[in-house]
């Protein structure tokens, strides 16, 4: 080696040493500074009025605990997706972030970076009733939820009017003599955000929870094991009902929420009668359009199945809440504490944003008639089975979503989900 | 960073002087050390951006692609080669792998006479053509993401382009364009050509600059026709430009990402799934980084495996000058 070699070599070094230094600088993170703690705080409320009431809550609850700042960020809620396991895996985790329990919650756990709350929660979480639930993990306590909700039919009372259908749909056959009906008033009967995948697999998701008996739905979700008959009676469900063609032109391609031209644009502004979906599509839609939706939106349960096992009171659902990492457990949990008071969980109902609230106390305070009938259905419902998506391992329930989806597109047999679930698992 | 920089950069310049023992030598020492130094703050910056944001990665995704991993907890579960093997035998990543040669080859068939054509024209004497030229390259100002959301409410069904047209009194041609999934791939790549034909106009303008009068007139005399001027005389000096459009093109088109998920999700049913879109769909929606990285790797080895050949074949005899060395 010469003395070029060696310079080229020391200069390479050098360039490594700033290399390293550069890096080593992005990991550090300012907390702490004289006896405050600030918390990092990550919602998927990007838009009024949730951005507002979660930003009220923050200054509320800073005003009264001088010690303790939020540093609120709002994030897109498809964004948490990739968001979330990236900062889990880092050594700087936001200390209070948003989640939808469940399957995907478990997942979350395996990071060891989400704080176990049980203790922290115990003398109050069971005020929150039934939903906290979904935010355990094997009896753990891993997050606070702050709303539930439950999946139907949300309708154009209008066009139903248009079509000549006096009462909304309460089995199959009725269902699909109101997609008849529609279709022969020139009215798109139902619209679905096939593009993005999780509202086709509403569908099978409902039909499983119509065909399945609820010991086997929840045992062959726990086991991810769809083998059960029932599982594949709901994809031939599905085949079938697609071949009725209840959805709108080109549902394949459609977008759920974003834009007029999305499921929820369409149906928000007249051009589709129908749309399964969760509670929160009402303010989705609202979101797309100026007319007033209140006096012209409805909503049913999704439909009994003839022959089905299931019970046809229970119901399809999840909810939304948050999860906190080990290094202010604490802190964060008091905020959680906070957040599901019954005066925030008022405010949410007040907004229409949360439809389905934890506190019984804000539910008194809900005064539109649709939405006091969905929550009715949601507290008087046998049970709620929170979407499958969710409720399993991420991996296999991302699978069980595409299965569905190619469904859709006229791919696959009644039992393909079962299997898509097998393999992914 | 820059004070630790620059603390790195004098160290090694004080102790090399320290050792200089007579002055002329100090002086071609010092033109050296100046050198090194010039070369250290030139190439230092990329070196650093290149290691963190390229190399790094690399090693590390290597490394996560020979485990079972779901991105949360310690690497534990070692699978070897199993990652591969299973994202190249299954047919959806078959699949991608087509979508993307697809789009490879329809570029070069249907893009570059397309952008060598149009820059002819642009070339040439003719009324607005500062404004023809704006018009043709304001898509490629566009953000891809910005492309995506315009065009996939353009094309929603009863949208704008089915208005257009069926106003046209085309109404026959009307498809699903984005549900289809025998459609959505030739939707994709007409919006990758609205995207990018101005790139290819713009660089052919360039290159076309260089192409001198004086050869276009000598023929002329010699009584070429201006189609044999362009045939024989034009477009064999436009060769190497061509040649790192083609290189781009390619590459450009075995990343593609950004519309397809946009605008369709790699979907309906896989139909216009890409490799880059398998590998974040597997990667962040199902939590499989372990499989993701692997596809990652392969989806590398893709594009390094073209760009080395490339290189070594195509573009040889440009980077040597051999030709014009006009093309850098």
């Amino acid at each position: 080696m010469n003395t070029r070699s060696i310079r080229k070599y020391g200069a390479f070094g050098a360039v490594a040493i700033v290399t390293l230094g550069a890096l080593s600088g992005c990991g550090s993170s300012g907390d702490e500074a004289g006896g405050k703690t600030t918390l990092t705080f990550w919602h998927n409320g990007t838009a009024d009025p949730l951005l507002g009431i979660w930003q009220d809550a923050v200054d509320e609850y800073e005003d009264a605990h001088p010690n303790i700042t939020i540093d609120v960020v709002p994030i897109q809620n498809e964004d948490f997706q990739t968001k979330i396991p990236l900062a889990l895996s880092s050594d700087n985790p936001p200390d209070i972030y948003f989640n939808q329990g469940g399957g995907l919650l478990a997942t979350q756990v395996q990071s060891g970076q989400v704080a176990d709350i049980s203790d922290l929660t115990s003398d109050w979480i069971g005020d929150l009733g039934a939903a906290a639930g979904n935010w355990a993990v094997d009896g753990v306590q891993y997050g606070v939820p702050y709303a539930s909700q439950v999946v139907g039919f949300w309708y154009r009372t209008d066009l139903f009017e248009d079509a000549g259908i006096t009462t909304p749909p309460t089995t199959i056959t009725e269902l699909n003599d109101a997609v008849d009906k529609l279709k022969s008033a020139g009215i798109a009967p139902i619209a679905v955000g096939g593009k993005d995948r999780w509202p086709d697999a509403f569908y099978y998701n409902t039909f499983a929870v119509r065909e399945c008996g609820e010991d086997a739905l929840k045992k062959g979700l726990a086991e991810a094991d769809l083998s059960d008959e029932c599982f594949t009676k709901a994809g031939q469900d599905v085949i079938d009902f697609i071949a009725t063609e209840p959805f709108q032109d080109g549902f394949n391609g459609t977008p759920a929420q974003q834009g007029a031209g999305s499921s929820a644009g369409l149906v928000a502004n007249g051009k589709a009668a129908m749309e399964l979906q969760g509670t929160w599509d009402k303010g989705v839609m609202q979101g797309l359009t100026d007319t007033e939706l209140d006096p012209l939106l409805g909503w049913f349960p999704f439909p009994a199945v003839e022959g089905g096992a299931g019970d046809p009171t229970a119901t399809l659902g999840g909810g939304d809440g948050f999860s906190c990492t080990q290094e202010h457990a604490k802190e964060c949990v008091d905020f959680l504490k906070f957040l599901s008071g019954d005066d925030i969980q008022t405010k949410l109902v007040e907004s229409q944003v949360v439809a389905i609230p934890v506190k019984a106390a804000a539910a008194a305070t809900i005064s539109d008639p649709v939405i006091k009938s969905v929550y009715d259905f949601n507290s008087e419902a046998a049970y709620v089975q929170t979407y499958f998506d969710i409720a399993l391992p991420t991996g296999v329930g991302s699978a069980l979503n595409d299965a569905v989806a190619n469904l859709f597109a006229g791919k696959g047999t009644a039992a393909s989900v079962g299997e898509a679930v097998a393999a992914a698992n | 960073m820059s004070s630790t920089s620059s603390a790195a950069v004098t160290a090694p310049v004080t102790a090399a002087a320290g050792a200089s023992p007579a002055p002329r030598v100090t002086t071609r020492r010092r033109s050296h050390i100046r050198k090194r130094l010039e070369l250290l703050l030139l190439l230092g910056p990329a070196t650093i951006l290149f290691v963190a944001f390229v190399f790094m990665p690399l090693i590390a995704a290597s490394y996560y692609s020979l485990f079972d991993w779901n991105g949360f907890g310690p690497l534990t579960d070692f699978v070897g080669l199993d990652n591969y093997t299973k994202a190249l035998t299954d047919p959806l990543f078959q699949g991608a792998i087509g979508h993307n040669l697809f789009i490879v080859f329809a570029s070069l068939l249907v893009q570059l006479p397309l952008s060598i054509a149009l820059a002819l024209l642009l070339h040439g004497r003719i009324r607005g053509r500062t404004a023809l030229r704006l018009l043709v390259f304001t898509p490629y100002v566009l953000s891809e993401a910005v492309t995506a959301v315009i065009w996939l409410s353009l094309l929603q069904p009863h949208g704008v382009i089915d208005g257009l047209l069926e106003n046209a009194g085309l109404g026959g041609l009307v498809q699903l364009w984005l549900a289809d999934q025998n459609i959505v791939m030739f939707t994709l790549f007409a919006v990758v050509t609205w995207k990018y034909i101005g790139f290819g106009i713009i660089l052919f303008l360039a290159g076309l600059q260089g192409v001198p009068e004086e050869l276009r007139e000598a023929a002329a005399i010699d009584g070429a026709t201006p189609w044999q001027t362009t045939r024989l005389v034009v477009l064999p000096l436009l060769g190497p430009t061509i040649r790192i459009w083609i290189f781009l093109s390619i590459i450009g088109s075995l990343q593609l990402f950004d519309l397809v998920w946009i605008m369709t999700l790699g979907g309906p049913a896989g139909a216009s799934t890409t490799m880059a879109s398998y590998l974040i769909d597997r990667g962040f929606r199902r939590y499989e980084f372990g499989f993701g990285s692997a596809v990652a790797i392969i989806l590398f080895v893709f594009c390094f495996v073209f760009a080395l050949f490339y290189q070594r074949f195509a573009l040889r005899r440009d980077t040597q000058g051999a030709l014009t060395g006009r093309v850098e």
